[in-house]
């Protein structure tokens, strides 16, 4: 569980990334996606912070910044390696490659992510060879050690990802991850391809791994049941902004954020087949290139007054560790699960 | 359940569908029975490759042939004049897949909405056109105006706004949200008695999940249809259908009503699934996988299809018996030698 005296292990502050894009007739307007737009998080070492939201809501891109496959367009991300502070955002060349060694990425689709061409052993081989960690008999051995660890076998090593199912390819991902022994791990969606069946041995391999060599996990998903499973804290993500955070349990049975209350409102639950309707949030989320001035989710929130059309909601912080953007925030009594 | 006192729209028997490949031959659908009565939901349960899909397809007769082929079975449609008086039954299986009987059925008896709406849109065509194409095929006295009429008020039905705009607009411009109600209203246009639905919203986020979710329930009871939801969303086809089928490798495990599924299960298949997900409320327990994954779909076994993965298996028995689908309490059937 998170200590909150503990100096955070990842802090994110007033990150953005916005992608261009052109329009208009000629294609020489220039607009802005704002698929990250102003957010501040911090991660304690040890804990998985769960980042919630649906697609667009810009959880994908944030975990990309953090893992820097992207360059974010401004703001900073500080990561705490072996008691110094490295600048993540500002890292490139040779710092770049060595910060691959501590913070990995498992991506959702375990077909695509994989290189059809490559062995198990080449593919789980590769961040030690290009990281220089490990070449010959030593990265074999290594190589074994792992894929042994997420639950493979050694007869599997020579093997091509055709031959496997979605289940242990993900596995051979996992181990691809985990084989330069990162600190970090951003997990984007690592079961939403998986059958329902497969998803819980991930799940528990997940947090097996995580136990023994005390990894931070920040888990994206738009699956309120697993993030609940996994997370120690919970993000949740709404156009580009964060719009709540904190500890699973208190968000999931006290939402402070309206988006919140409509997202947990919309899981379904087994216990809700003998009520009778559920609370139905009406519209979309809106266009990214065009956000309404004031909150973001105005215009779907039953709840909006005239404040939020024209002030947006600084994100603050509400009890002892919570954080929400919304202005009414402490007037309103939300429904939970 | 009330089950008794609806009339039977659809009565499948002992239906199997295989595919015939060079590797092998695939018994995607293998001896399913069940019945779908007038205004009440059936849902079906599960993984990848179970045959949930493939027997849904085989009601509307657009199983992709070759390689599929209905090898033996009924699936018996009991067909109502508009006008409300019973007409006739018809074995779907004994039709040819592109004649006119099917055809008159499909869009018209049965509506059918798939997963991904773009893929189910024609690209090139207006929504409104497409829709008001199933009016003009199945009721030759409508004109072209009333066709277009028709669709705008089904839009309208289906949550679109501003259905005389949107009428005109093409798949693109509309979200994903918006294209699964513009499929839903294509489905509902020419008053379905059995709406399939299969997995609808998978491909939607989460709060427009729910919104065509309380969509579907509400045309449902309005239009007073049947509705067969597929979905390996366990909760989904929970709050969606009056009872459940679980479905594994092409056989029927269990089948019964949604509460008895849910707080009785008997099937260690459903127990298994019912461990394995992670639950919304009560408390967090470590979930328990269920051991190894799906057998070879081309493997062909003499027991029971879940036998290696079965945490209550008994080697000698299970794998040398297959066991059949039996009715252990009322309305509660279970294909399982523990029951035996």
């Amino acid at each position: 569980m998170t200590n909150q005296t503990q100096l955070p292990l990842l802090e994110v502050q007033e990150l953005r990334k916005w992608f261009q894009m052109s329009k208009g007739l000629l294609q020489r307007q220039a607009v802005f996606v704002k698929a990250v737009d102003d957010v501040s998080i911090h991660v304690q070492a040890g804990e998985t912070l769960g980042i919630v939201g649906e697609s667009g809501s810009g959880k994908t891109t944030l975990g990309r910044c953090i893992s820097r496959l992207y360059q974010p367009t401004s703001g900073q991300i500080t990561m705490r390696v072996n008691g110094e502070v490295l600048d993540v955002s500002a890292l490139s060349g040779k710092e770049l490659s060595a910060f691959r060694k501590r913070a990995q990425m498992i991506f959702q689709d375990p077909y695509s992510s994989l290189n059809p061409r490559m062995t198990v052993l080449e593919t789980v081989g590769e961040p030690l060879l290009v990281n220089h960690l490990a070449k010959g008999k030593e990265l074999e051995e290594r190589v074994t050690e792992i894929v042994v660890q997420v639950g493979l076998r050694v007869e599997h090593l020579r093997r091509y990802p055709h031959s496997f199912s979605g289940g242990q390819r993900q596995r051979i991902g996992i181990a691809r991850a985990m084989v330069v022994n990162p600190q970090l791990v951003v997990a984007d969606e690592p079961v939403s391809a998986l059958d329902v069946s497969i998803q819980a041995q991930i799940l528990n391999l997940l947090q097996d791994l995580q136990e023994r060599y005390d990894l931070t996990y920040l888990f994206i998903s738009h699956a309120m049941n697993v993030v609940r499973y996994v997370s120690d804290r919970i993000a949740v993500m709404y156009a580009g902004k964060l719009v709540e955070l904190g500890p699973t349990q208190e968000l999931l049975s006290n939402p402070k954020h309206p988006y919140s209350e409509a997202l947990l409102a919309s899981v379904p639950k087994p216990s809700q087949r003998k009520r009778g309707m559920r609370l139905v949030s009406p519209g979309e989320p809106p266009d990214l290139t065009n956000l309404p001035t004031g909150c973001v989710f105005v215009p779907r929130c039953k709840y909006a007054v005239d404040q939020c059309t024209e002030q947006f909601p600084e994100l603050r912080k509400i009890g002892t560790n919570a954080y929400v953007s919304c202005h009414l925030a402490e007037s309103l009594a939300l429904q939970g699960i | 359940m009330a089950a008794s006192e609806n009339s039977v729209l659809v009565e499948v028997q002992d239906l199997k569908t295989y595919f015939f490949l060079h590797e092998g031959t695939v018994k995607a659908v293998d001896g399913v029975s069940f019945s779908i009565y007038e205004g009440r939901s059936l849902g079906v349960i599960g993984e990848s490759g179970c045959g949930k899909s493939v027997t849904a397809q085989s009601m509307m007769r657009i199983v992709p042939s070759p390689p599929g082929r209905e090898v033996d079975g009924k699936i018996e449609m009991y067909l109502w004049e508009n006008g409300g008086g019973f007409a006739e039954v018809v074995d779907v299986l004994q039709l040819k897949p592109s004649g006119a009987k099917i055809r008159s059925i499909r869009g018209k008896q049965i509506g059918m909405i798939f997963q991904e709406p773009m893929t189910a849109l024609s690209p090139l065509h207006t929504v409104g056109n497409q829709i008001a194409e199933a009016v003009l095929i199945h009721e030759q006295d409508a004109s072209k105006h009333q066709a277009r009429e028709r669709a705008i008020d089904m839009l309208g039905r289906v949550g679109i706004p501003q259905p005389h705009r949107l009428v005109d607009a093409y798949p693109h411009q509309l979200s994903g949200g918006m294209r699964q109600r513009a499929l839903i209203a294509m489905a509902l246009i020419c008053g379905p008695s059995l709406l399939i639905a299969d997995e609808p919203t998978t491909a939607l986020d989460v709060t427009i999940e729910a919104q065509i979710l309380e969509l579907i329930k509400e045309l449902q009871t309005s239009l007073g249809m049947a509705l067969m939801y597929i979905s390996h969303d366990l909760a989904v086809v929970g709050e969606m259908s009056d009872e459940i089928m679980v479905m594994y490798l092409g056989h029927v495990m269990e089948h019964a009503s949604t509460d008895d599924i849910f707080d009785n299960p008997l099937h260690p298949y459903t127990l298994a699934l019912w461990r394995s997900v992670p639950s919304i409320e009560g408390k967090l327990e470590r979930l328990i996988p269920i051991s190894g994954s799906l057998p070879s779909p081309f493997a062909s076994q003499p027991g029971c299809r879940f036998f290696s993965r079965c945490d209550r298996r008994m080697p000698g028995v299970c794998d040398a018996t297959p066991p059949s689908l039996k009715e252990v309490a009322p309305g509660h059937k279970v294909r399982c030698l523990l029951y035996e």
